[in-house]
């Protein structure tokens, strides 16, 4: 909670500082917040129990805690490679401030215990990202971006809510915990409206974490936002959504799991052909990993989906968000050194080996993770999730998903031998800053070492 | 019941005018209805809270519709800025002539 607090004083004091005056403080002031966000929010790891605040609207237990932890450390990361970013921008101060209440949102979504605080969270968290999607004001494709964004969250929206309403009608309240015990209560009578709601609240909530059928807007808003937006969209956001998901499902649905199982495996399977075989097809690599991002989201959710109460699947979705968005932030760093001056597509990245090789070393760790192969962190995050799948029902996802990964592994290597063994269209070796050298070298460590020592953080679990 | 009347034709209006939202979003090509169809959506959702709030008599859902408003009003805000910048860049507001993102 201490967190949130904190990176919400942040925002406000980076809109302060046009007023008076310290913009050029406001980085490093950034920076020193959010480790103390991060700091303050180790302190609550060991608190035995949950505090409730504002009468049981959010209360930060272990798992919101740890979630908070992976945002906050992703979002540290995001700012050192991001600083330049802010500097080239006329309304550098206007930029952190969203993004920091971007944060809030995402932070608030890791902790609700109510419906309120879920809604309120997507909404903190999307709306300052529809405005940094479309920040490039003379981009037609940002401004584009920023749109379908808008016009896509606020449809998810229109469907959360509706669903929240149903939910509410049945049950009379918006807390999580009566929600379930009503369920627990009334498992036979429970009105037909009830099960349409929880329905249309899980389509808003895969609109939000972008699964198919309902990714469609995810390719063309990664594609036209600017690169740095586009990695906090698939780290951040997407952490915090599934956060989301997991809460919700886990605690206020778990009782009525026979209604939407059976449709949340169909949203996984579609998922998982349609993003693979579409990403194996894109030039763009932004647009690539769009792909990849829904190919991921579908692994994450068969963590909801196998839905155990216990700590092997919140091991499983927590070591799978970090694994993630560490490697992703590793890559969206590359891609953003790589693309600054170059075109998007994939002929961007050809001959990097010989222009820059740490770069190229970094990318090819990044995309090994993304993939699934040994030693990466990413190999063991789809095995953890497979862990959770093996005692239920639904074994044929598991067959898929291990066809679907092996043609997820033909698109990321694509990357791999443009960067080894194509000849480069510029010569000239790529100069990228010392602080972005320092993140990504950074991320890919920690790609590699929780890869090795997967017990690092798949252990921290004891409940 | 609500004043003799039942809670299935709240359910039923409410219902109607989502789903007139929902096609509006996607049949419509005018971004300033599409907006529009947007605050439709919400609206059934409100009159669907405050009724339901009625009946259990439970003040809560009214409280939430409050905050709905707040966040309409602001996405609203968000998407009339972005609206204005294309129409800058394209002097249109057509939705069909934002297709420039594709492979």
């Amino acid at each position: 909670m201490k967190g949130l607090l904190i990176i919400s004083g942040l925002g406000v004091l980076a809109m302060l500082a046009e007023i008076f005056k310290f913009k050029k403080l406001l980085l490093p002031m950034v920076l020193l917040g959010i480790v103390a966000a991060y700091a303050f929010n180790f302190m609550e790891w060991t608190n035995e129990y949950s505090i409730s605040y504002f009468s049981n609207m959010i209360s930060f237990d272990k798992i919101g805690i740890a979630f908070s932890g992976i945002i906050i450390a992703t979002a540290f990361f995001w700012f050192i490679l991001a600083n330049d970013y802010f500097e080239e921008d006329t309304n550098v101060v206007d930029h952190f401030a969203l993004v920091l209440f971007a944060l809030v949102g995402a932070l608030m979504l890791t902790a609700f215990t109510n419906m309120t605080t879920l809604f309120l969270g997507i909404e903190i968290m999307s709306i300052p990202l529809y405005v940094l999607a479309a920040s490039q004001k003379k981009d037609l494709r940002s401004n584009e971006a920023g749109f379908k964004y808008l016009i896509m969250g606020s449809f998810a929206s229109g469907f959360l809510l509706f669903g929240i309403a149903l939910v509410y009608g049945a049950s009379g309240s918006f807390d999580l915990e009566k929600i379930r015990e009503y369920i627990a209560l009334n498992s036979s009578g429970m009105p037909m409206f009830f099960y349409v709601g929880v329905i249309m609240i899980m389509i808003a909530m895969c609109f939000k974490v972008s699964a198919a059928p309902f990714h469609f807007w995810a390719p063309d808003v990664y594609q036209g936002s600017p690169t740095l937006i586009t990695a906090l969209m698939s780290t951040v956001v997407k952490t915090a959504a599934f956060a989301a998901f997991l809460r919700l499902f886990m605690v206020g649905f778990a009782g009525v799991s026979e209604v939407w199982t059976g449709i949340l495996a169909g949203i996984i399977a579609l998922s998982l052909v349609v993003s693979n075989f579409s990403a194996a097809m894109q030039t763009n690599v932004k647009r690539m990993l769009a792909y990849s991002s829904i190919s991921h989201a579908a692994f994450m959710l068969m963590v909801v989906l196998a839905n155990i109460r216990s700590n092997i699947s919140v091991d499983a979705i927590l070591y799978y968000s970090l694994a993630y968005s560490i490697g992703s932030i590793a890559a969206f760093g590359v891609l953003y050194n790589v693309t600054r001056k170059n075109t998007e597509s994939i002929e961007a990245f050809n001959g990097l080996g010989k222009r820059n090789p740490l770069l190229a070393f970094c990318m090819t760790v990044a995309m090994l993770s993304l993939a699934g192969i040994p030693v990466t962190s990413g190999f063991f995050a789809k095995y953890f999730v497979f862990t959770t799948m093996i005692g239920t029902h639904y074994k044929w996802l598991l067959i898929l998903a291990v066809i679907t990964s092996a043609i997820g592994a033909y698109y990321y290597l694509k990357v791999v031998i443009a960067m080894y063994y194509k000849k480069p269209i510029h010569e000239e070796a790529v100069v990228i800053e010392r602080s972005n050298v320092l993140v990504i070298t950074l991320t890919t460590v920690i790609v590699i070492v929780i890869g090795i020592v997967p017990g690092l953080v798949s252990e921290m679990f004891k409940f | 019941m609500i004043n003799g009347i039942s809670i299935n034709y709240y359910l039923l209006l409410s219902t109607v005018l989502f789903i007139i939202g929902a096609i509006g979003v996607m049949a419509r090509r005018n971004s300033i209805i599409i907006f529009m169809c947007i605050e439709l959506m919400l609206n059934a959702v409100n009159l669907l809270l405050v009724s339901f709030s009625t009946l259990h008599g439970d003040a809560s859902g009214q409280v939430f519709v409050f905050f709905i408003m707040a966040v309409a009003a602001a996405e609203v805000a968000v998407g009339l800025a972005i609206l204005s910048m294309i129409y800058r860049n394209v002097k249109s507001i057509d939705t069909d002539l934002l297709s420039n993102l594709k492979n």
